[in-house]
């Protein structure tokens, strides 16, 4: 490797070192609200929940990441419902209640999301028993037999060569 | 020729798939509130802020409940479209000043007139939550025993007003409460 590409190697390396970092920011800058908790565990539950529902203003990002001010409401809300010790379960419901499931980023296996839930898992089968039919049919299939004017052709056309080299 | 037309088949089914999800709207997310009881509230009224409202003071009634805010430049598209809409007297219209300014809520209204039979003001946007509202302008219409029967969320629109607002208001109107 000369220097030339060795340095753009390099440069490379720092621009994915810095993209790498400002992803970090984003998750950190969720971090910085300051919350108290009675224990670890209510903590740990909040931090759960915000991770696991969508913001519906920015469709994209989590309760946790987004800044929206209705994020921030949701969090504040579901801040209090953890405190006040509701189940996850309860905390679940107000939002589905109130916004559908579109909120959950984890949807219940239900007609609706039947197709993506069992889809992967139909096309995987689907996979397995094509390459085992092609497997088997190749089986079936026997080498062909050549007849002894093949193999004289064969030999002429392999002697042809050897006379051109 | 079977060998051919499954990858085929398969590109097709994906392309329908494909083309259904691009018309889809990914803004609009069915509300669940739908042929539910619109959540309770009580709120102060923005020109009397001491005397508060409630949906309960409107059991009996059909009335529309549309979330707005001053600095919302789709409230300010539909604004006329309300004023017009307003005109009628079956129609009770309800103003949710979501999560604004009292005066800059009040300074809108006086220069542009104003729509609402009531205003009320949600300041914490609490009651915006209760009623899922996740981008203002959104509408509701409740019927006479109280439940939400219909929900838009963006501008109103003459053709959407025209087609659904009014037409669905007539068939409630007619209903027994």
């Amino acid at each position: 490797m000369n220097l030339k590409t060795h340095n753009f190697c390099r440069t490379g390396l720092f621009i994915i070192t810095g993209l790498l970092l400002t992803s970090l920011i984003s998750v950190t800058q969720a971090g910085v609200e300051v919350r108290n908790f009675d224990n670890p565990k209510q903590e740990r539950r909040y931090h759960q929940l915000v991770d696991e529902l969508r913001c519906l203003v920015c469709q994209n990002q989590n309760l946790a990441d987004s800044n929206s001010q209705l994020a921030l409401d949701l969090r504040d809300k579901i801040y209090e419902m953890v405190k006040t010790n509701q189940t996850d379960q309860q905390v679940i419901d107000y939002m589905v209640n109130r916004y559908g499931e579109f909120v959950l980023y984890n949807p219940p296996l239900d007609p609706v999301t039947a197709s993506l839930w069992l889809g992967p898992i139909i096309l995987l089968i689907a996979g397995i028993i094509m390459l085992l039919f092609n497997i088997k049919n190749r089986e079936k299939s026997k080498p062909v037999e050549l007849s002894d004017a093949d193999h004289e052709r064969s030999k002429k056309l392999l002697n042809d060569e050897d006379e051109k080299e | 020729m079977l060998r051919y037309l499954i990858p085929l088949g398969i590109f097709i089914i994906l392309v329908v798939f494909l083309a259904i999800g691009l018309q889809n709207d990914p803004r609009y997310v069915p509300s669940p509130l739908i042929d539910k009881p619109a959540p309770d509230f009580s709120l102060p009224r923005l020109y009397a802020p001491t005397v508060s409202f409630g949906p309960k003071l409107l059991k009996g009634k059909v009335w529309i409940l549309n979330t707005w805010t001053s600095d919302c430049v789709g409230c300010r598209k539909e604004h006329p479209y309300l004023l017009n809409l307003a005109k009628d007297e079956q129609i009770n219209l309800i103003g949710l000043n979501y999560r604004d300014d009292d005066r800059l809520a009040k300074a809108l209204l006086k220069k542009h007139g104003n729509p609402y039979r009531v205003v009320v003001t949600d300041n914490d946007g609490s009651v915006g939550i209760d009623y899922g509202v996740y981008a203002v302008p959104e509408t509701f219409i409740i019927d006479k025993k109280g439940i939400i029967r219909f929900k838009y969320i963006g501008p109103l629109f003459p053709d959407e007003i025209n087609n659904t607002v009014l037409p669905l208001i007539k068939k409630l109107n007619a209903e027994t409460s």
